[in-house]
């Protein structure tokens, strides 16, 4: 399941902000590591909220700093839902 | 007499002289023309002088409007000001306008729809003309942000930029103004505001705004289901200049492929309730989209609110 998401986090990246799926490894931070700037995240977000049908609140988007963060936020948040 | 439909039967712009670049800017607050230009796509603005009131600037582009409509301003029955940045609370700007047009048996208001005016000042125009109340209205969009401007802001004072746009819709045998869809999360009052008492300054949360305007892509589909028009068929897409990402994100997300979209934000920065016939007539005057065709507009902001519809190219 988390390698799902993880993909779909790829392709997400990949029409947002131009990122090579094969760069996106659950190591990676956004901003740093994948250049993707602040509003590029909030596109991000919301793409995913759709794809996983998932809520990422603006207060919990900050705490997503690497690719695996937010995989396992997706994977926890997907399940309480 | 009571008229089937109604149309766009004109437009005119005005953009103040003075072009403010991104260098400029980065002079005063900590910035750069590089995180400028990729945060929001603006490369310069028109910043309005002291002679360049909201008035006078709506004033010049009603005019501008009323000769390309090819109409005289006695033949208004209303004038509508759309604006958030009258120059002073009371007396709206509506009636000054009409009084310098000379639409001398015009009735006159202000209506502030923030940066979603424009469309919504159409939308009450074009159901006026076709309940037969009147037969031509004067919508003039006038914004003079730089009033409100905190040149120390660096999330704002980027942005903000001075302008006005204007049209008259008026009847039409057949309907070219499509069916308005609009909304509101006056839940969040605070994310975009001038609050006036003690900080009469434009305040915005942008990544919140943000978050909000690239969710709207529903609503936009919406506009073009309810206009009986495919995205695709779509000729130009005019959303709100608020920032070239979300521009071209909404433009994107509903599949626009055919469609011109409006990029006058690029030079002339986010003008509020302006910014919606400035983009249009950008791409009339540059023959990207001609008579007839079908465009969309879409404005959104503060309140939050939102609206628009597809019309059909004046």
């Amino acid at each position: 399941m988390s390698q799902d998401i993880l993909a779909g986090l790829a392709a997400i990246l990949e029409e947002v902000a131009g990122v090579d799926p094969a760069d996106v490894t659950a190591e990676k931070t956004f901003i740093d590591d994948l250049d993707v700037d602040s509003l590029s995240m909030v596109e991000v977000v919301v793409a995913a909220e759709e794809k996983f049908s998932v809520k990422i609140p603006d207060d919990d988007v900050k705490s997503l700093k690497t690719v695996g963060d937010a995989v396992s936020y997706i994977q926890r948040a997907g399940v309480a839902a | 007499m009571s008229a089937t439909g109604a149309r766009l039967l004109g437009l005119g712009v005005y953009r103040p002289a003075r072009v403010v670049t991104n260098d400029e800017i980065a002079q005063r607050v900590d910035t750069s023309d590089e995180w400028i230009r990729s945060r929001t796509g603006i490369a310069t603005r028109r910043i309005a002088d002291d002679e360049e009131t909201t008035v006078a600037m709506g004033t010049v582009a009603a005019e501008k409007a009323l000769a390309s409509a090819g109409l005289t301003a006695d033949a208004m029955d209303l004038v509508i000001s759309a604006t958030c940045t009258s120059p002073s609370q009371i007396p709206g700007a509506g009636p000054q306008i009409a009084h310098r047009v000379g639409a001398g048996r015009a009735g006159a208001f202000d209506l502030n729809g923030a940066c979603a005016g424009f469309s919504y000042a159409v939308s009450v125009a074009a159901d006026m003309v076709r309940a037969g109340s009147v037969r031509h209205v004067l919508v003039v969009a006038s914004e003079r942000l730089s009033d409100y401007t905190d040149w120390d802001d660096r999330g704002t004072c980027i942005l903000l930029a001075d302008g006005a746009g204007a049209t008259v819709v008026g009847p039409a045998e057949t309907d070219e103004i499509g069916p308005a869809v609009w909304g509101h999360d006056g839940s969040r009052p605070e994310v975009i505001r001038v609050a006036g008492y003690g900080d009469n300054m434009f305040r915005m949360e942008g990544q919140a705004v943000f978050r909000w305007a690239i969710s709207l892509v529903p609503m936009v589909r919406q506009i073009c289901e309810r206009a009986g028009v495919a995205p695709a068929e779509l000729a130009g897409i005019v959303p709100h200049q608020a920032n070239l990402r979300i521009v071209e994100a909404l433009a994107t997300g509903i599949g626009a492929t055919n469609a011109v979209i409006a990029r006058d934000v690029v030079d002339s920065g986010n003008t509020s309730a302006a910014s919606i016939p400035l983009g249009l007539a950008r791409l009339v005057d540059a023959g990207e989209i001609r008579r007839g065709d079908p465009v969309l507009l879409f404005g959104f902001g503060a309140g939050l609110t939102y609206c628009g519809q597809v019309v059909r190219c004046p």
